[in-house]
């Protein structure tokens, strides 16, 4: 971590990111849910994060595209993180998976820890914005 | 940016559910047309969904229609002697439209639509948040 803001704000970083992209996976289950075998997906936030702080998974990362050999390879190579099967609570005929009442809660409460995550964000650069203020005028 | 990879998967469900009820209205409209391009008694059309890549994550997969097939079902039978499309026994083939069938795809598919536009909206909201953060 390069400074004492990027650790500050690093935990509600991570999870902002973790919930974007399990915001995608949600939408994409609730868009197939009249495809035949589609199978529903998603992911364990809690560990997925954990393996985020750690370092493991860089959500946000990107390949570096090396164009001579003797470019220094990049490091923000990313590794996927686990994308698990639903189990399906009812068996439909055609193979589909996507329970959609179980699809709308999960994206719902993943909508709101989006905004709760970026609300702490907020309130975390407002405590350091006070804090490098001048109080004397 | 993941947030915005919702839009297209989103939007590639909203199209396909149109075209789902597109397909649904032509075959409400010919349910009775007897006589289509082929010459034959229309027969109904059935949109075949296809998961397909899409978005940063291997797991989040948009929808496009595969096919539009028709369907397999066989005509109807209707005695009608006095008609001019009538055959030998009086028979009159209509086109195999079940229109109970059709309604309740329709319904489906405006459920799915509406759903679909929710997730949109919800997106929207969150990205705009995004975007006041710090303020």
């Amino acid at each position: 971590m390069a400074n004492k803001l990027d650790q500050l704000i690093n935990v509600q970083r991570q999870a902002l990111g973790v919930r974007a992209q399990r915001q995608q996976i949600l939408a994409a289950n609730i868009a197939n849910a009249d495809t035949p075998h589609y199978k529903a997906r998603d992911i364990d936030f809690q560990s997925v994060l954990a393996d985020s702080l750690a370092g493991k998974n860089q959500s946000s990362g990107v390949d570096l595209s090396r164009t001579n050999a003797r470019h220094l390879a990049g490091t923000g190579t990313p590794s996927p993180f686990p994308v698990l099967y639903r189990r399906d609570t009812q068996s439909s005929v055609d193979g589909n998976t996507v329970d959609m009442d179980t699809e709308r809660a999960a994206f719902a409460d993943n909508s709101l820890h989006y905004e709760a995550a970026v609300t702490f964000l907020t309130g975390q650069f407002r405590t350091m914005q006070t804090a490098v203020q001048s109080n004397n005028g | 940016m993941s947030m915005l990879s919702v839009f297209n998967i989103a939007g590639s469900a909203l199209t396909a559910q149109s075209m789902r009820l597109n397909t649904v209205a032509s075959n409400l409209a010919n349910a009775d047309s007897l006589v289509s391009a082929d010459g034959q008694p229309y027969k109904a059309k059935q949109v075949v969904f296809e998961a397909t890549p899409m978005g940063t994550t291997q797991a989040s997969m948009g929808v496009k229609v595969q096919q539009v097939v028709d369907s397999a079902a066989p005509h109807r039978l209707v005695y009608d002697p006095r008609s001019p499309a009538a055959n030998a026994d009086g028979y009159v083939t209509m086109p195999n439209v079940d229109v109970v069938e059709e309604m309740t795809n329709m319904i489906s598919a405006s459920r799915s639509y509406q759903t679909n536009t929710e997730v949109m909206n919800t997106a929207k909201t969150l990205l705009l948040r995004t975007l006041t953060l710090g303020q």
